[in-house]
């Protein structure tokens, strides 16, 4: 819709003044005309305001130079990746960029002092996203320790300093003291902007709009879809945010099992898993970086249906099911058979997932999970795999065993399952070897997959044992 | 007084890179009139191009023009005067993203949706995608560079003792931060202003001015500072830059090409990957006698930097030892690949790569320790030659190998990885120990050279301006150190500025680590002209002595019997300006002493060696591969350092980029010769939790470069990438410990934990 029209008033009454994106930048209010809601956040930024701090390093949200915090309401700050958001996303948010870290009187501000006396900066393209990680990590009360440091700067990649000073400087800055922002920005009203962008503020608001908009897609965190947009240049032609609905923005918890919202973001999602899913707290430490944490969720995870994807191989070994919801009502589907062929799933074009249930562990279940990637921070994994077994005197009663990175689609293998329970790990292994015809790529070839996936049922028969030794490099 | 010669000064721009104040190009203003641009590019590996229509891409919304082979008025040629490397291809593509023209639109999205509208009709032809495909072929660049001393032959056959092996390593994307970019603006007469993220403003120019049709003069390469180069801008900014100059000057509009993360990574060069075979012939003590060696790089589809990388890899396969018989030959293949390309240490660290997998060999065989027979073959001091000629002198092996097995704690920590690998049935440790010895210079010694301006105003401040690129490495705080001490004042006076070719002209590329070595004289040469004239001045003016008068602490200082006179260096630039003295300068300088005769492959290349070691810990994971680098301790040389504090980080980052080398970094191509990992999603370099737990750093102390160097300082950029040996050497002792001992170990490179799997299972089958 071109911007100026509601100023004349007349016939034009669906548009009203709601639907300008507006947002707070470095403690200024910012209200967005005449641009496409599509355009990254980057862009705007740096093409738009004139903020050249900011940068594009790699436009597909692994490298971390285009670092920028949002400040939430509750005083939480969070590192996210500014080149593949999306400006509708940031509507009602408040963001801080490396420009607006300095005080009034020009003086760095003590994370960027603590950077630079660190030697932590060499050819500095990299360095103001690292500035942005270290401030939000520095307004969480953290820990310095190493393991934390580390988790924090996963997003961020330095080709120069060998990250030893950027550690140092962390370590400098851990707790420090730092202010709320002054103003805050929200949005309570449902918003469509440009009618592209849509941000339905209830489910039937978004079943409606998607009734509507058939073609339009379903946006959580646009940790993927803002590829589209960021490295493609071919942002989608509609969208539908699903950040701003409640029912999929909701956790909760009972004694059976814990249910997450399809568009809670991986950073909120993470405590209530990890709580009852011990395995799940270093293997989601693992997923992304900070930054993806941030925006990225398990439904969007899910919904793009990756054979690569991290989430449902160990949702489908723990027995996840997902609710789905039309205008048609609502339906529960065990997640292992949501998943039909490559990238293609069960899910109706009116529905969309509203949350997935996860039942929590019996007395005698055990969880497991293993990922094998290139690098262990910020990878995609080569195989990905969950175990959820019950254990009786040292022998598997039940399994399910669910691999990611082994076929077309994350899958359960009940062949391995029924092979462990009658007749043990070995037998499982084989069972593996015929179950699945995984590929060769970049990450691993085929072979290498296969023979790393059966190996992992030995890691898995030895934790069962649990000897004196280490099992993993990380544990030393 | 801040900021004098070996004070560990941080970066000039530090505070502007927290900050987000320091400018890239793609930061600097863009006149209303600007351009942005975008490739078009080949989508086969090899083939006849039989018809490019760029009409659709011109017909698209927002774009002014497209240009081809055709549009180009001058020569179609990126590769200097007398090469023949193509900007845009015109009868043959020569691998899968080759350039094949330009197009400039209004808009950034504009030109690059318009890019792919180019009409492209391209008739395969059979692509060579690896080097054993092209060694079988005879598909080189150069003929084959060989090293020859004695006679190895013979020497291999009276040898007690012979070992022939193969291994090969991968090549390695640069990944600088600030991807490639150049931003041209046409002035009168069509000539050209272009800001060009380069390590090699000269060459930029001449490109830019060959592809036009102009004279050099009608050029400006303009860098106030790289995000990263690493090599990777040496050679590759410079057709980057010419594309960019070639729109504009059709266009008469300023433009710029910034290539996204995956085009850089699809159409520019890399470290060269290499293949090796070797035989070496021993003695009873592990005494190497003679070695015959193939290394076969790949050079990928054209000549590029490829000679001076071979030439540098086969001066360096000797390392630190001592070779009596040697024959190394190495080739060039030709692939239909990304043209390979300048990467810190320029083949060195692929060369030194074969004595180390030999000695591991040699000790495996005689059942001695690998350390013991590497210290029994180092090069003695004083006499002893390298098989292309040059002596080896200074030579401080001996110190930083002894330095780094105690910082390090050698001993006892073998017996604790042997302890821990006895007890331990799924993880083992490995430790390596790596001596380094690497040759400082260009190969070619006419790139030996370097320029510098000075100028001194009449407040005392001072502008500093010289050949060499700022790409983080700290290059211009070093310099500016050099002219602060010259002039002994505070370095905040001096503004270095950025590198231009109309201030300091025919330079070399920053390069070769020899940045601070060259453009430090060159700024002392500069400065001091301009002091004496000062001194010459001042004598006069005050009527004593020259050598009474001193500059200390941002001031002269007059000695005269009965009134001794104390002036800020401001005031006497000013009186030397009321006197009519000229207060600018410029700087020239030669690396002295070196010499090659590059048909014979002899002489001194080098003006001085650099000499490193390193210990390295890790462990690795027999089930799955995985592998994680525990600790390292390395020893560096930099004579007597210009500034600690930025060679720490030289040291640091140079051994974490070797590492990633070694291990998580790994180039896949498809079956069409595609290249898949174009992002830092599918190429990963080493993250903050990949540097080693533990990591200890010393600069060798009390060791001032014997040859005369800017105060005494030795160059640091590329030495310490090679330390990460002492990672591959470590997991080859993993793996060896997971598998009993029983066999020497290969492992490629980079050792992904697919590598480390298999090298385990080979192992193992070997041993049944």
């Amino acid at each position: 819709m071109p911007a100026g029209l509601h100023e004349r008033g007349g016939p034009i009454t669906v548009v009203r003044m709601a639907d300008r994106i507006r947002f707070v930048l470095n403690d200024q209010p910012v209200e967005i005309d005449g641009l496409s809601p599509m355009t990254t956040l980057l862009d705007w930024l740096r093409e738009h305001r004139g903020l050249k701090g900011t940068k594009e390093g790699c436009a597909e949200g692994d490298c971390g130079a285009c670092t920028v915090v949002l400040e939430r309401p509750d005083g939480k700050h969070e590192a996210m990746n500014s080149c593949i958001a999306l400006l509708g996303q940031i509507d009602g948010l408040v963001v801080r960029t490396v420009e607006g870290l300095q005080a009034a009187g020009g003086e760095p501000h003590p994370v960027q002092a603590a950077m630079a006396d660190a030697d932590a900066t060499q050819c500095g393209f990299c360095t103001p996203g690292f500035v942005m990680t270290a401030y939000a990590f520095a307004s969480g009360g953290e820990s310095a320790d190493p393991d934390t440091i580390h988790d924090a700067l996963a997003g961020n990649l330095c080709r120069c300093t060998g990250y030893r000073p950027i550690v140092a400087a962390m370590t400098q800055v851990a707790g420090l003291p730092i202010e709320p922002p002054a103003i805050a920005a929200a949005r309570t009203a449902a918003a469509s902007f440009d009618d592209r962008f849509h941000a339905p503020r209830s489910l039937t608001e978004l079943l409606a709009l998607r009734a509507a908009h058939p073609d339009a897609l379903l946006l959580a965190g646009a940790t993927d879809l803002g590829l589209l947009a960021s490295r493609s240049r071919k942002p989608p032609s509609a969208v539908i945010h699903l950040a701003y609905v409640p029912e999929l923005t909701a956790v909760d918890e009972t004694s059976k099992d814990v249910t997450i919202g399809a568009a809670v973001s991986y950073a909120r999602a993470t405590p209530p898993l990890a709580a009852s899913f011990p395995a799940l707290r270093p293997y989601l430490s693992r997923l992304g970086s900070r930054q993806i944490r941030t925006m990225g969720t398990l439904g969007g995870n899910i919904g793009t249906a990756s054979p690569i994807g991290d989430m449902p191989p160990v949702l489908i070994a723990l027995g996840a099911r997902l609710k789905l919801v039309s205008p048609r009502g609502a339906r529960e589907l065990a997640l292992e058979s949501f998943f039909l062929d490559y990238r293609k799933t069960a899910l109706a074009p009116d529905e969309v997932i509203e949350n997935i249930t996860v039942p929590k562990l019996e007395a005698d279940e055990m969880f497991f999970c293993d990922k094998l990637s290139k690098r262990r921070d910020q990878d995609i994994s080569t195989v990905a795999a969950g175990y959820r077994l019950a254990v009786e005197h040292g022998r598997v009663r039940r399994a399910r065993l669910a691999f990611g990175g082994m076929a077309a689609t994350p899958r359960r293998a009940e062949a391995v399952e029924a092979a462990l329970v009658n007749d043990g790990f070995a037998a499982a292994a084989r069972a593996l070897a015929a179950t699945f015809t995984p590929i060769d790529d970049w990450r691993g070839t085929a072979a290498y997959r296969l023979q790393a996936a059966q190996n992992l049922l030995r890691r898995l028969e030895l934790r069962m044992a649990s000897p004196a030794y280490a099992l993993e490099v990380e544990a030393l | 007084m801040k900021g004098q010669a070996h004070a560990p000064h941080r970066h000039d721009s530090a505070l502007k890179h927290v900050t987000g104040q320091a400018l890239y190009i793609d930061d600097i203003a863009e006149p209303p009139s600007t351009l942005h641009a975008a490739l078009v590019s080949s989508p086969l590996a090899s083939g006849r191009l039989r018809r490019l229509d760029l009409a659709p891409v011109t017909a698209s919304p927002g774009v002014v023009a497209a240009f081809a082979a055709g549009d180009i008025p001058g020569h179609n040629n990126v590769a200097g005067p007398g090469k023949n490397e193509p900007l845009f291809a015109e009868e043959r593509v020569e691998y899968l993203g080759q350039p094949l023209g330009i197009v400039v639109a209004h808009s950034l999205d504009a030109a690059r949706a318009a890019a792919e509208h180019a009409v492209i009709d391209v008739e395969p032809t059979e692509a060579i995608l690896d080097v054993a495909t092209a060694l079988a072929r005879q598909s080189y660049v150069q003929a084959p560079s060989t090293v020859l001393r004695g006679d190895p032959d013979a020497a291999m056959k009276s040898a007690p003792h012979r070992i022939t092996a193969e291994f090969s390593v991968g090549g390695q994307e640069h990944f600088y931060l600030e991807g490639q970019v150049a931003f041209a603006l046409p002035g009168e007469d069509g000539d050209l202003v272009v800001h060009s993220s380069t390590q090699h403003p000269t060459e930029v120019q001449h490109v830019c001015a060959e592809l036009l049709g102009y004279d050099f003069n009608r050029v400006t390469t303009v860098v106030r500072r790289l995000g990263g180069g690493f090599g990777g801008k040496e050679s590759n900014a410079s057709w980057i830059a010419g594309a960019a100059a070639l729109a504009a000057a059709k266009t008469g509009r300023p433009v710029k090409l910034r290539l996204p993360r995956e085009t850089d990574m699809l159409t520019t060069g890399k470290r060269h990957g290499f293949d090796y075979r070797y035989t070496v012939g021993f003695d009873d003590q592990g005494r190497v006698l003679a070695l015959d060696a193939v290394l076969a790089a790949d050079a990928g589809w054209s000549l590029d930097l490829t000679p001076g990388v071979v030439a540098r890899a086969v001066t360096h396969v000797d390392n630190a030892y001592w070779l009596p018989h040697v024959r190394i030959v190495g080739y060039a293949c030709r692939t239909n690949r990304q043209s390979n390309t300048a990467f810190r240490g320029f083949g060195g660290p692929q060369g030194v790569l074969v004595m180390e997998d030999a000695i591991d060999r040699i000790a495996h065989r005689l059942g001695r320790d690998a350390n013991a027979l590497r210290a029994l073959n180092f090069y003695r001091e004083g006499g002893d030659e390298t098989p292309y000629g040059q002596t080896v002198d200074e030579n401080h092996l001996p110190r930083c190998w002894a330095e780094a097995r105690q910082m390090g704690e050698w001993d006892r920590r073998r017996a604790e990885v042997d302890a821990f690998n006895e007890a331990n049935p799924v993880l083992k440790r490995g430790l390596g120990l790596f001596p380094l010895k690497f040759g400082i210079s260009f190969n070619l010694p006419h790139m030996n050279q370097a320029g510098a301006l000075v100028h001194v105003y009449t407040d005392g401040s001072i502008r500093l301006n010289h050949g060499g690129t700022e790409m983080g490495q700290g290059l211009f705080i070093k310099v500016a150190q050099v002219v602060a001490e010259v002039f002994k004042v505070d370095i905040d006076r001096i503004r270095p500025s950025a590198t231009s070719t109309a201030e300091v002209p025919n330079t070399s590329p920053t390069a070769a680590s020899t940045g601070s070595d060259l453009n430090g004289w060159a700024a002392w040469e500069a400065a001091n002209t301009i002091k004496q004239r000062m001194v010459a001045f001042a004598a006069e003016h005050f009527g004593v002595a020259p050598a009474d008068i001193a500059f200390a602490d941002g001031t002269v200082r007059i000695a005269k019997p009965g009134s001794n006179q104390v002036l800020s260096f401001g005031e006497l630039a000013r009186l030397c300006w009321l006197g009519r003295v000229s207060l600018s300068a410029t700087g020239y300088y030669k690396t002295p002493k070196i010499h090659w005769d590059g048909a014979a492959m002899r002489g001194r290349p080098f003006f001085y060696f650099s000499f490193g070691a390193a210990m390295a810990e890790v462990a690795i994971d027999t089930l799955t591969g995985e592998s994680r680098v525990l600790r390292a301790d390395l020893v560096q040389d930099c004579g007597a350092s210009l500034n600690p504090a930025i060679d720490l980080g030289q040291i640091e980052g140079g051994f974490v980029q070797g590492q990633g080398w070694l291990t998580c970094e790994e180039l896949w191509w498809d079956g069409q010769g595609r290249l898949r990992t174009i992002g830092p999603s599918t190429y990963k370099i080493p993250g903050s939790r990949d540097v080693p737990a533990a990591f200890n750093v010393r600069l060798l102390d009390n060791a001032p470069s014997r040859e005369a160097t800017i105060f005494r300082s030795k160059a640091v950029g590329e030495p310490p990438l090679l330390l990460a040996t002492a990672v591959w050497t470590a997991l080859k002792d993993a793996i060896a410990a997971a598998t009993g001992r029983k066999t020497a170990v290969r492992l490629d490179a980079p050792a992904t934990p697919e590598r480390v799997l298999a090298a385990i299972e080979r192992a193992r089958t070997a041993a049944r």
